[in-house]
């Protein structure tokens, strides 16, 4: 089971913060993120990247977006 | 997989949006609008306040059609590109109150981040310290973010509540047409303009709206911002946004030599006064406003756009702020500022620090 971390109807920086919060929390392995706006999944998926992490998939719901990173 | 797909929020797509703006902005100068003043977004909310009278400052009353192309552009990239998302109550009566400081703080040095940049770019020496003071009132802003400081999530919301601040630009837009400008009258049925001054310095009417329904469109894609370009450049190390706030400055810079615009100096500068601690102090201000509110003025109004409705009552903080700052004296001129310009900074700052601290989830 993947760390999760919910940025859902937070506004910036919040997303990007929690989402390095948990990259140096957990290392490596894979973390999910979900946020609510194009604006979030852009900035969580570049700052992950920033760190070495990969975007392994974006899934789109209804009103939010499933980001699944991923570090060996 | 889906991946990112945008264009816009690509590096270069956000390099190409600060070009732009850097081009249309100083054309909006040769076209009308007050020198190195192309655009602003704390002058024209606070020239919007003064054309529905919520204040009677005569030489700044103009219904500016930039602002409402910058929510109206945004709207319809928004519908565009399916990314309309009405949403509300992340602590509005904050982000009310952080929009009045804020404009306050702007009005202490005459102008939003914005203007900052195209005052340096114009060669107006002053901007120098406003934006050293913007820099460091979104510095102590991520100070606040790393202790965690949050203003709590939205929810979503109806479609018509998205919906109500891009309509109340409308309305606005419809008072321009049916109470355009009469030579010579600082009335118009009954909206209010000015005779002299910055109010009565203004691009044709539909140049005005095309530029901002544009620069709207490209900065919603791209999400451009000024405060952003500083807090992630200090929180994140991150260059993105910071990538395109250089390249508008520069290039309304090269502008600017191009069209005769540059006029460097610190004294007699355009729309600007030279006290320098309260270039800075306003600044420092505005900035930690706009950090604390998670955007700057542009970015706030693009958000409203795009259905953010906590983000459009930071935009009516401001507009009420514009109010505030002109009734009761705390705004500047080119004499210099106001007389009770220094005290509202110091009420600004202290509430500032209020929200920061006070706004903290336990961890």
């Amino acid at each position: 089971m993947a760390n999760v971390v919910d940025a859902r109807g937070l506004s910036c920086p919040q997303p990007v913060l929690m989402t390095l919060d948990e990259i140096k929390k957990v290392n490596s392995g894979q973390i999910e993120i979900l946020v609510d706006t194009d604006t979030s999944k852009e900035n969580v998926s570049r700052a992950a990247e920033s760190q070495g992490w990969k975007v392994v998939d974006i899934q789109a719901e209804a009103q939010e977006y499933r980001i699944i990173i991923e570090k060996d | 997989m889906k991946r990112i797909g945008n264009i816009f929020a690509t590096k270069w797509g956000i390099i190409g949006v600060g070009a732009v703006i850097g081009i249309l902005a100083p054309l909006l100068q040769k076209l009308g609008n007050p020198a190195n003043m192309g655009i602003c977004v704390a002058c024209f909310e606070r020239d919007i306040a003064g054309a529905i009278g919520l204040h009677r400052a005569g030489v700044v009353q103009y219904m500016r059609p930039e602002i409402i192309g910058f929510v109206l552009g945004s709207l319809i990239a928004a519908y565009v590109f399916k990314e309309f998302r009405p949403r509300v109550g992340s602590a509005p009566i904050v982000r009310f109150v952080l929009g009045v400081f804020a404009m306050i703080g702007a009005l202490v040095f005459l102008g939003c981040p914005w203007r900052a940049w195209l005052r340096l770019a114009g060669g107006d020496g002053n901007a120098i310290f406003g934006l050293l003071g913007l820099v460091f009132g979104i510095w102590i802003g991520t100070l606040f973010f790393k202790a965690g400081y949050n203003l709590g999530r939205t929810q979503p919301t109806y479609t018509s509540v998205g919906w109500l601040f891009p309509l109340i630009m409308l309305g606005f837009l419809a008072l321009r047409f049916i109470f355009p400008p009469v030579d010579g009258q600082a009335k118009s049925g009954i909206l209010f303009y000015s005779l002299k001054g910055p109010g009565a310095m203004h691009a044709p009417l539909l140049v005005s709206l095309i530029f901002g329904l544009i620069i709207g469109f490209i900065a919603q894609r791209s999400r451009f911002c000024t405060t952003g370009a500083f807090r992630d450049l200090i929180l994140f190390r991150q260059t993105h946004l910071f990538s395109g706030v250089v390249a508008f400055g520069t290039v309304a810079f090269i502008t600017n030599l191009i069209l005769g615009q540059f006029h460097p100096g610190f004294v007699k500068q355009p729309v600007a006064h030279n006290m320098t601690i309260w270039n800075f102090a306003g600044m420092m201000l505005a900035g930690l406003a706009f950090a604390l509110a998670g955007g700057c003025p542009g970015r706030q109004l693009f958000l409203s756009g795009e259905g953010d409705g906590d983000a459009a009552i930071f935009v009516i903080g401001m507009i009420v702020g514009a109010g505030f700052s002109h009734n009761f004296g705390l705004a500047s001129s080119p004499k210099g500022i106001g007389p009770h310009g220094m005290a509202a900074v110091i009420i600004g700052l202290l509430v500032c620090l209020f929200i920061g601290i006070t706004m903290r989830e336990k961890a």
